[in-house]
């Protein structure tokens, strides 16, 4: 019945979302990569990089909490408002960050 | 004066037989309620008893600011004072002022649901604020604090033996109060919309609503764990901010701001949520630029985390970042703009009344317009630094937070009294009411821009004497904004009993809300609406006209 | 065809598909779907607020890593590589575990459910329980901030890390690193002791059968916060522990 399943039906959602059921082949293969990446940046913090120890260090955290997020935490299977919930939460964190920085930084720079 | 009060005929009209105020009775069906509305009434009486508490503490201000020598409280105590006063006012009264009252209470009717999406989270929120609002009284009681609403290292964590601790755990559990109000507005409005309720067809005080809850849920518990370290540093000696043990007092600030200039948004968008609402109503006519006014609240709440450091000119932080936020803070100012440029449009060729809520809602656009511009001078790099830590600043926060937001608060508890209670109240007092109020508020604030300007430090219990016959008109005009408070609490509590029966729409407005009965059912709809009509539809309004309105019993 | 009828309608009766109405499905949501969505996007909207909490613990770490970097690099060399590695690879597993047991509720399957979070448990106090082993190591060594802290450690260098010879005030400094270590292990700690709390009051109610009945939500939308607390490790490991370990 159509307007029974409009009535059911979220205007804010044109479609229902599908409850996807993660097969857990995937999270054996994710979380075996998880533990791969830890024995990795485990290892490379032993190898002298300069500065880009950190660099290296964060990008591999970085692709381990987005792994997490998107299988663990079903964000690949789940709606567009879900991803967006995400997304301003790290926008505003990185706000945090960079707007606090641009005092710390500038903080040496010449007498002005 | 013409009116657009509706009200039906008194002989007859009896409030409905059953509404959410008489299914049950008992202190724990009010203690242990879920419903939205009860909430929104526990809430409505803390609130009150807690804006009375800072209040007395303004008087106590006001009172010693009458000499230029600190002869009716010692400077500490002084201190102590003005601190309970920003705190209780800021975090007590402001914050959930109107989400946490008329917030809790219309949401959940104005998108159509039947309560919100978490009832037991909602009332977690009223236990906490509880539970803040009784360890805040012990830290009063205990000999307060003194380190003012903002909590300033190195003052609060290494040169003080007053109850830091205690202000900042009773702030940290209200903040989570407060963020668990917008988490659940969120998803409120995000997923329990009525058939046919699409986001722009909703009315602009649930906008209003999104945007501050948006600001609840990101940036409270940035000031949460602030609070944390300031705790830990002044129990077991963390030095996050010590100088000494190598931390940056600057960094305490950095945090503090990050959130406390979003809660100030926090603040005033409900309370333009509820003037989007009355201009509408007692000008006939819809909102003028309803997109516009939309998403310049979402616009306010996003540009808002990007301006804190401009609280913090003066206090050390970099030249080039200060210029970075100065020119933000220019950019902050535009929407807020926007929307006094449109509610303006929205009176232009309207068919205006000037019923009580309508009173405030002038007061609110001329006084908020004022604050905000005094806003955009103190954003100015230059005159900050003249202008900083003087009164033009107490000024300047108390035309838009008091000319503003509590205005807008009375405004909206006067517009959604006849459906919370089902009663009106006498308007002949509650007009006098608003007027003493705007009269008083002038009296009490301006002279502040001049104490400011001409140099006048604030926190101060002392000044220099020729500041003195400006402070005396301050203290004057506090006298009557205190009668002018004063006087709806009397009113209002008087219409409880002895009110005219409001009915379903005295106001003949748009909206969900006013398409049920006043006080609503518990489940506020007797069956679910579909809404087919924009938002201020006042055509729409007389083509209902001839319909009952349901009403039980 | 009048929809305020239709409504009222379809409003009164129960829906016609079978199980719209369980017993779990509270009264001011419309469906199941509705009231899974919502409460999902709540928690989510919960993670928010835990991600600025730790946010600002994060944006300290940064700028006090700039100021004292051999402050920095000498304090967490007196960490455990290995305390830190293994735990990081049991929060690892119990996400794992955890997902299972989400797996486990939307299958229907009550028994794997109960043994994966009862494994979770496990994981999540073992985790603990190094960390405490940690924290008392930190103790001894008195390199707590504020209640028994001494640079002595620092001004000599220690045998695996000779370089860690730091000058007077530069020593001093690493107090403001063991001040983050404890504030931002111990704020994870913390979390991780309420998700274990949780869990176990989840895997009593999970023993009845309460969520193998099509009630999955408070399973998946615990999971949320098990993993959250999890990524929060994944960061705090390299930024505490692994502050080049080459020097």
């Amino acid at each position: 019945m159509d307007i029974q399943h409009e009535l059911h039906s979220h205007p804010s959602e044109p479609t229902h979302h599908e409850e996807h059921i993660v097969s857990p082949k995937v999270y054996l293969v994710i979380g075996a990569a998880l533990l791969v990446l830890t024995a990795t940046t485990t290892g490379v913090s032993y190898i002298d990089l300069g500065s880009f120890n950190a660099v290296v260090a964060l990008a591999i955290a970085c692709t381990k909490m987005t792994l997490v997020v998107l299988f663990f935490m079903h964000v690949k299977y789940s709606s567009k408002l879900t991803m967006m919930t995400v997304a301003s939460g790290f926008f505003t964190f990185i706000v945090l960050i960079m707007m606090t920085m641009t005092d710390y930084i500038s903080r040496a720079w010449g007498r002005w | 004066m013409s009116t657009i009060v509706t009200l039906p005929d008194q002989s007859t009209a009896t409030l409905p037989r059953v509404s959410y105020l008489n299914k049950e009775y008992g202190l724990k069906s009010w203690l242990l309620t879920g419903d939205h509305k009860r909430i929104a009434m526990l809430y409505l009486i803390s609130i009150t008893f807690f804006f009375f508490i800072g209040g007395a503490m303004a008087g106590l201000i006001r009172m010693e600011l009458l000499t230029p020598v600190s002869d009716l409280l010692a400077a500490d105590t002084y201190n102590k004072v003005f601190s309970a006063h920003g705190i209780i006012m800021v975090f007590f009264f402001l914050v959930p002022s109107v989400p946490a009252t008329v917030g809790n209470f219309c949401i959940p009717i104005m998108v159509g649901a039947k309560d919100l999406a978490f009832p037991k989270i909602n009332l977690l929120s009223w236990y906490l604020y509880i539970a803040a609002g009784i360890l805040m009284i012990c830290c009063l009681a205990f000999g307060g604090v003194d380190t003012g609403w903002t909590f300033t290292t190195p003052l609060s964590t290494h040169y003080l033996n007053t109850h830091v601790i205690t202000a900042g755990l009773a702030v940290f559990i209200a903040g989570f109060s407060s963020i668990f109000t917008g988490l659940n507005f969120i998803v409120t409005i995000h997923r329990m919309r009525a058939p046919g309720m699409t986001w722009f067809r909703l009315p602009l005080f649930v906008w209003s609503h999104y945007a501050a809850s948006i600001l609840m849920v990101l940036g409270t518990p940035v000031l949460a764990i602030t609070l944390v370290l300031i705790v830990l540093e002044r129990l077991i000696g963390i030095g996050v901010f010590d100088p000494a043990k190598g931390g940056d007092p600057l960094l305490f600030q950095h945090l503090f701001w990050f959130y406390s200039h979003p809660a100030v948004y926090i603040m005033i968008l409900p309370g333009m949520g509820v003037i989007s609402e009355v201009i509408s109503t007692f000008s006939r006519k819809r909102v003028f630029g309803y997109t516009a006014v939309a998403f310049s609240s979402v616009a306010i709440a996003v540009f808002g985390f990007f301006v804190w450091a401009h609280h913090m000119f003066i206090m050390g932080i970099s030249n080039y970042s200060a210029l970075v936020f100065s020119l933000l803070t220019m950019l902050v100012a535009v929407p807020s703009a926007i929307k006094v440029f449109n509610w303006s449009a929205t009176l232009y060729k309207g068919s205006i009344t000037f019923e009580t809520p309508m009173l405030y809602a002038f007061g609110f656009l001329g006084l908020f317009t004022i604050g905000g511009l005094t806003g955009v001078f103190l954003g100015t790099l230059g005159m900050d630094i003249h202008l900083t830590e003087t009164y033009f600043i107490v000024a300047h926060f108390h035309f838009v937070m008091v000319g503003g937001m509590l205005m807008a608060y009375l405004a909206g508890v006067h517009f959604w009294w006849p459906k919370m209670t089902g009663r009106m109240y006498p308007e002949g007092v509650s007009k006098l009411a608003a007027v003493i109020t705007f009269v008083g508020f002038i009296l009490t604030f301006f002279p502040q821009f001049i104490l400011g300007y001409l140099g006048m430090p604030r926190r101060y219990a002392a000044y220099p004497p020729e500041f003195q016959v400006l402070n005396v008109f301050s203290s004057a005009g506090a006298s009557v904004l205190g009668v002018g408070y004063l006087l709806p609490l009397l009113y209002l509590t008087w219409s409880l009993k002895y009110g005219k029966i409001a009915g379903p729409n005295p106001w003949q407005a748009t909206g969900l809300e006013w398409q049920i009965q006043s006080p609503p059912l518990t489940e506020n709809f007797a069956e679910t609406p579909i809404v087919t009509h924009e938002a201020y539809d006042y055509e729409w309004l007389e083509s209902t006209k001839g319909s009952e309105v349901p009403t039980v019993g | 065809m009048d929809s305020q009828t239709l409504a009222a309608q379809t409003a009164e009766t129960p829906h016609g598909h079978e199980g719209e109405h369980p017993p779990f499905l509270r009264h001011h949501f419309e469906s199941v779907p509705q009231q899974r969505e919502a409460a999902t996007f709540g928690m989510w909207l919960f993670l928010l607020t835990e991600i600025m909490f730790f946010g600002g613990l994060f944006c300290a770490y940064l700028i006090y890593r700039n100021w004292y970097y051999p402050a920095f690099v000498a304090g967490s060399h007196t960490l455990h590589i290995w305390a830190g590695t293994t735990n990081t690879t049991v929060l690892i597993i119990s996400s794992f575990t955890m997902a299972m047991g989400v797996h486990a509720a939307e299958t229907r399957m009550r028994k794997s459910l109960v043994t994966w979070c009862i494994l979770t448990i496990i994981l999540g106090c073992a985790f603990l329980g190094i960390k405490a082993y940690e924290w008392h190591d930190e103790w001894v060594e008195q390199h707590v901030p504020g209640l028994n802290f001494s640079p002595e450690s620092f001004l000599h260098g220690s045998e695996a890390y000779p370089d860690d010879k730091l000058p007077l005030d530069m020593a001093e400094k690493t107090q403001v690193y063991y001040s983050l270590y404890f504030a931002m292990t111990g704020m994870h700690a913390l979390h991780m002791i309420i998700g274990v709390s949780l869990l176990t009051l989840l895997v009593i109610r999970a023993y009845g059968g309460a969520y193998t009945t099509g009630h999955v939500n408070p399973v998946e939308n615990f999971g949320l916060y098990w993993h959250f607390v999890d990524i929060v490790w994944i960061f705090l490991f390299p930024l505490l522990y692994l502050i080049s370990r080459h020097q």
